[in-house]
């Protein structure tokens, strides 16, 4: 039945067969596609010898470069750590103080920092170290628990209220409301005094009524006439800088049920260099002491 | 000489042979997965989830997390540096499915874990922008109000041991108990559940003493991946193939 | 099957499912067994009220089966619109994350999912269902196979779409990319599939053409080939048999390589294989030129389906899958370049001898361009296996680029060529309503995809880019959330590139809608083997 006839347009014949109208032309297939072809099998197979490539019985065959892709990650990252040796040695060596004034390693440490503190910290305190509401701002002189160098490694190392490390930084503001010691008015007083501290706006009555709660439930933590106390995290009330706002529904809710802001220690996740690394940039930020 | 006439007109031959052609590669790269006793790695600290995060992983799969976020730390430099090791295969040996992902809209998430507080992990999923105001994720404010499903908690502990997953019986039985558990540090249960899961968290993960959310659940999943190999104990030499 | 068996059954379907609805352990499970129910009553309704035509008209049994088609080509267009729409939502949403508003069924996480899935299965789905009815019945000069089946499997699929996208909205997942429908929807769609390739096959089988066409080895490779990556990675064990969760059965790596090469072979054996049928029907019909190389039709025939399969891999380069199995991975996607290649040339070359058309016919312009997106999707992903390569573009947008070149230009364009190619053919009329607008269709697309295309190279490569970027003293120079930041203005340019797209396949469905409620011009709705021809290129 196969009746092979010619395409006029090409000049080629056709296999003979025809389904719905469609025709096949018997055209050999391209030169180079076939020679494209072959060349790519061919690079295969010696690939596929010098690679890790077929699956045995027990083990897959090595290929004959003796490539793993995870050996090559450990190569790099020595190369890394060689290259970096000199200053690694020396930050490990010195203190943060003689770090810091020994220029060249501190713009080294101060770039290292700069980057680990854009992978591990900037989700919590923002890009610029700004911090946000219960995450306090780093680029001012304002510090929770101090801004010295090693008050500074200290947090990083050990976090503040984590749980999972022992020498964690912890204190907690007692839940005034929530654990009834404190009933409304005398919070609501005690709120007033709080705002008077830092001269703003507040109800006279009320602060002066305030006074003598805060005397007997605050001062302890957050000192007489609220200058804060590092020891135990409590933030100075007395200036215009709030980890949880400025309002007076701010200031009452906690008051009320405290927020105890958390922040994970990298002492475990980061090496003792990276944290080095890590102080002396905070403590560059603006507010090192 | 052959002729592909014969293929061409046997349409049963033709099924048949693709047939064939198409499953030859298939087989010879699953199958050896099952076997090479290299294919997953030598560690200590593997253990399967505990309810809660179970729970929690089966909340990250039905939002489509796995959209935005891969669970694999690739060999590189820029990874490791960035995420933490790479991620082994014995790391997700427990996992139906797995989480690898393929789109990195948002990092990688398989060392999140203990990396962030509880409190940073609930705003952020309550509302990502309040936080980092780049960011593209969606927000998912209620998970904090829709209570967990813990009823059926034994059942899916079943599930997992019959596609292969290590829970005794004893796990299985108390599967409800421990779901609780988890989220109450003041609960009486706690004992048991430590006892029956190794390095395990147990807090109000959502900052909400008074339910048991699918945020307590889904941050409690987050708060642990990545932590359970000891990485101090692990050899990566005899572990490249 | 006589009509009281199949009123019968149905009934007896909808009972059972009334019990799994009554019984669920879940409200979406309960959910799908409404909607169940609700199809098996428009079933019987319909069957009841068409009973009186159906005596008084016997059907035809000597034509062809093209209301089954018809019905596909309505489907095909809807779907694509609903995909594309669903697309530019979430393409708007990763530019705009307000968007996301938030709630449990609007936010990307779970549509996501519902554009792959409705552009995958409901629009590609459903075009590769139509046209290989539609192409296997001329092809084989007869009838499709097995009486009114085609019709339970075009019905049966659709059923399956409502199922899987309801599910999806209401968080029902298995969370395996292009294979997320739950157990239940799964073994729904398999017998569905059966049942396709029952017809499938049996029109082959009994054909009145001595030869089996090329164009049908690949649609049948592909109705196989799906065949068994669906059943084989979606097995899984239900917690309940009245609820919606699964765990899948394999675990971590295995289970990762067995989807990917379900995921990867989704793509070879759907949006490439199947569409290499279509493209060896509707290419060398509108052209009016015989297909090129028979000989180069075998060739890539065979290497296509063999080598594609080894590919998956390449999906998983540098994860914990075992190097070896990577090796294997890449190899073959290199491999796979020149057999991918050989449709294209084929393709190209059938239409060398009507070039002079592309200037005149609007259709030949959209198999041109689609078959050069083939050509660039076929040689970008091997690019993209080289695992250098794919060590900066794993992960990021380059890879939504590469998908787009290749659904929207390679996947769409062939389809609305077909569909414009039997739009006409189907509905009995002289041409198509308006070809001014099929151009007005082509250029938007072709603006859109460029967009599309541009903004995800850019995106990616500098995303790779900066994810790995180290200062002069070998430090990580930015944090993620810089890095997402800088992605910004290409989402808002691949939305705008979205939005051409959808707005051309609007002009399209109008184009068609136009075509059809004109006035008949042939009195048989059903094109014979016989006089099917409608000469179309040049009319206007
Ligand atoms: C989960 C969020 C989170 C992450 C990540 C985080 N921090 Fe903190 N950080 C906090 C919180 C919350 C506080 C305040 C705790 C308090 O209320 O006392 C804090 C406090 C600090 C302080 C003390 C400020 C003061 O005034 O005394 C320093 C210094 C600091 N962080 C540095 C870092 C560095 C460096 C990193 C990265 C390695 C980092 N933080 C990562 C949440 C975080
Ligand atoms: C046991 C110590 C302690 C006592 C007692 C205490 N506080 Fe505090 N307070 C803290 C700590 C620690 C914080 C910081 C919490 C944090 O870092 O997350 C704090 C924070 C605050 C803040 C928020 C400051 C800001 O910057 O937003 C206010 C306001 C405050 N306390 C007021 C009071 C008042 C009023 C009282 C008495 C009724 C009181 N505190 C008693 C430890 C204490
Ligand atoms: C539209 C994409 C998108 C979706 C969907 C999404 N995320 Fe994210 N996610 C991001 C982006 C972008 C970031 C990086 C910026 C940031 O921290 O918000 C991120 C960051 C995160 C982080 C912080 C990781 C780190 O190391 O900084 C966690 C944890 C997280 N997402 C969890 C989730 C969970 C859980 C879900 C699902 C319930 C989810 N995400 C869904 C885009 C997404
Ligand atoms: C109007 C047209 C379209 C728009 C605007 C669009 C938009 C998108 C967006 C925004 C994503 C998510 C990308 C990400 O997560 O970063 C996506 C993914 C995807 N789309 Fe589309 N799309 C369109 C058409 C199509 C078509 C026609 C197809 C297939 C035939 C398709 C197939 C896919 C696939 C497979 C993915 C997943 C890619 C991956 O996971 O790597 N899209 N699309
Ligand atoms: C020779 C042919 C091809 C090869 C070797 C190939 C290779 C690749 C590679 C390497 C990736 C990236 C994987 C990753 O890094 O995550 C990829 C992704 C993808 N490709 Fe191709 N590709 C080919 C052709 C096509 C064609 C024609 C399409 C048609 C639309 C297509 C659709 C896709 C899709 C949808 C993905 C995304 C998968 C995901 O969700 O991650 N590919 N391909
Ligand atoms: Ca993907
Ligand atoms: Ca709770
Ligand atoms: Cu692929």
């Amino acid at each position: 039945m196969v009746k092979r006839e010619l395409d006029e347009v090409s000049g080629t014949e056709t296999t003979g067969h025809e389904w719905d109208g469609i025709k096949e032309l018997d055209n050999p297939m391209p030169r180079w596609w076939l020679w494209a072809f072959i060349i790519s099998i061919v690079w295969g197979v010696i690939y596929m010898a010098a690679y890790p490539a077929w699956p045995l019985i027990t083990e897959a065959t090595k290929g004959f470069l003796g490539y793993s892709s995870r050996a090559e990650l450990a190569d790099t990252m020595n190369a890394v750590q060689v290259s970096r040796q000199k200053y690694i040695n020396s930050i490990n060596a010195l203190s943060l103080e003689e770090i810091r004034n020994d220029s060249e390693l501190a713009r080294f440490a101060y770039a290292g920092g700069k980057s680990a503190f854009a992978v591990n910290c900037s989700q919590c305190h923002g890009s610029g170290a700004a911090g946000s509401a219960g995450y306090p701002n780093l680029n001012d002189d304002n510090w929770l628990w101090g801004g010295s160098l090693t008050d500074i490694q200290t947090t990083i190392s050990h976090g503040i209220r984590f749980e999972q490390d022992d020498d964690t930084r912890f204190s907690e503001m007692p839940a005034f409301g929530g654990d009834e010691i404190l009933d409304r008015t005398q919070i609501g007083q005690v709120a007033d005094y709080v705002l008077s501290l830092s001269k703003r706006q507040h109800d006279f009555e009320n602060a002066t009524a305030g006074a003598k709660t805060y005397a007997d439930n605050c001062a302890a933590c957050h000192g007489d006439t609220g200058q804060g106390d590092r020891e135990q995290g409590a933030p100075q009330l007395s200036n215009v800088l709030w980890l949880y706002g400025n309002e007076k529904a701010d200031i009452i809710a906690q008051i009320s049920r405290p927020k105890h802001g958390v922040m994970p220690a990298w002492g475990e996740r980061l090496d003792a260099t990276t944290i080095k690394q890590l102080t002396i940039y905070v403590h560059a930020l603006g507010g090192g002491e | 000489m052959f002729s592909h006439k014969i293929i061409e007109t046997h349409s049963m031959l033709l099924l048949i042979l693709s047939l064939v052609v198409v499953s030859i590669g298939g087989i010879i790269e699953i199958a050896p997965l099952f076997y090479l006793q290299n294919t997953i790695e030598k560690v200590e600290g593997m253990r399967p989830y505990t309810p809660l995060e179970l729970a929690g992983r089966n909340i990250y799969v039905r939002e489509g997390c796995y959209a935005c976020h891969s669970q694999m730390i690739r060999p590189f430099r820029d990874e490791v540096e960035r995420y933490g090791p790479y991620s082994l295969a014995a790391e997700s040996m427990y996992d139906h499915p797995f989480q690898w992902g393929s789109k990195r809209t948002g990092p990688d998430l398989a060392r999140v874990g203990a990396r962030y507080s509880d409190e940073w992990h609930v705003q952020h999923l309550l509302s990502p922008r309040s936080l980092v105001p780049e960011t593209v994720m969606p927000g998912y404010p209620f998970l904090a109000t829709t209570p967990l499903r813990t009823d059926n908690a034994a059942k899916h502990l079943k599930t997992n041991l019959m596609v292969g997953v290590p829970y005794s019986d004893e796990m299985i039985k108390f599967a409800e108990i421990d779901m609780r558990a988890q989220a109450d540090p003041e609960s009486d249960d706690i004992d048991g559940l430590e006892e029956r899961y190794a390095k395990i968290s147990i807090r109000d993960f959502d900052g909400n003493p008074d339910m048991l959310s699918e945020m307590d659940a889904l941050v409690a999943y987050l708060q642990m991946l990545g932590t359970l190999v000891d990485f101090k104990v692990y050899e990566p030499e005899k572990n490249l193939r | 099957m006589g009509l009281t068996t199949y009123l019968t059954s149905l009934s007896i379907a909808a009972i059972a499912a009334l019990l799994l609805a009554a019984k669920a352990d879940d409200a979406v499970f309960a959910t799908h067994a409404w909607i169940f129910i609700a199809a098996c009553g428009l079933a019987i309704i319909y069957q009841l009220r068409t009973l009186d035509s159906n005596r008084n008209m016997p059907e035809k049994r000597d034509g062809y089966l093209d209301g089954v088609v018809r019905a596909g080509v309505i489907a095909t267009v809807f779907w694509g619109l609903v995909g594309f729409l669903v697309g530019v939502v979430i393409a708007a949403q990763l530019s705009f994350p307000v968007l996301n508003f938030d709630t449990s069924f609007t936010n990307f996480g779970r549509l996501r999912p519902l554009h792959t899935s409705a552009v995958i299965f409901a629009f590609v789905g459903n075009a590769l269902l139509c046209t290989s009815f539609y192409t296997v019945q001329r092809t084989c000069a007869t009838r499709l196979a097995f009486g009114n089946l085609a019709w339970f499997v075009f019905w049966g699929y659709q059923l399956f779409i409502v199922l899987a996208a309801t599910g999806y909205l209401l968080g029902a997942t298995q969370s395996r990319e292009y294979a997320e429908p739950e157990w239940y929807v799964d073994i729904w769609l398999t017998i569905v599939w059966v049942a396709y390739l029952a017809v499938f096959l049996g029109t082959l089988w009994k054909r009145r053409e001595p030869h089996i066409y090329v164009g049908n080895w690949f649609y049948l490779a592909f109705i196989v080939t799906i065949a068994m990556l669906h059943i084989v990675n979606n097995l899984a064990v239900p917690v309940s048999f009245l609820g919606v969760k699964s765990y899948s059965l394999f675990s971590g790596v295995q289970d990762a390589l067995t989807q990917w090469w379900y995921g990867h072979n989704a793509v070879g054996f759907l949006l490439t294989a199947g569409f290499l049928g279509m493209m060896y029907y509707f290419v060398p019909k509108q052209a009016q030129r015989p297909v090129y190389s028979y000989r180069l039709s075998i060739i890539h025939f065979w290497a296509l389906i063999f080598l594609y399969i080894w590919a998956g891999p390449h999906h998983l380069l540098y994860t914990a899958l075992p190097d070896w199995a990577q090796t294997l991975g890449m190899v073959f996607s290199i491999m796979l370049w020149m057999p991918s290649w050989a449709g294209m040339i084929n393709g190209l070359m059938t239409l060398s001898g009507a070039w002079d058309k592309i200037r005149t016919d609007p259709i030949i312009r959209f198999m041109v361009l689609a078959l050069a997106f083939y050509g660039m999707a076929t040689f970008e992903g091997p690019l993209l296996s080289i695992k250098a390569v794919n060590s900066l573009s794993h992960y990021t947008d380059w890879t939504i680029g590469h998908v787009h070149a290749g659904a929207l230009g390679w996947n769409g364009m062939l389809t609305f060529a077909a569909l414009y190619y039997m739009v006409p053919r189907l509905w009995s009329r002289n041409g198509l309503y308006s070809l001014r607008l099929v151009n007005w269709h082509f250029w938007l697309a072709t603006l859109g995809i460029v967009l599309y295309a541009a903004a995800m190279w850019v995106s990616g490569i500098q995303q790779g880019l900066m994810w790995r970027t180290f200062n002069e003293l070998g430090f990580l120079e930015y944090s993620f959330a810089e890095t997402v930041a800088a992605m910004h203005p290409y989402y808002v340019m691949r939305t705008i590139g979205g939005i051409f797209y959808l707005l051309g396949a609007f002009i399209m469905a109008y184009n068609l809608w136009r075509t059809v409620v004109s006035p008949t011009t042939e009195k048989s709705a059903i094109v014979t083997p016989e006089g099917g021809q409608v000469a179309m290129s040049g009319s206007v």
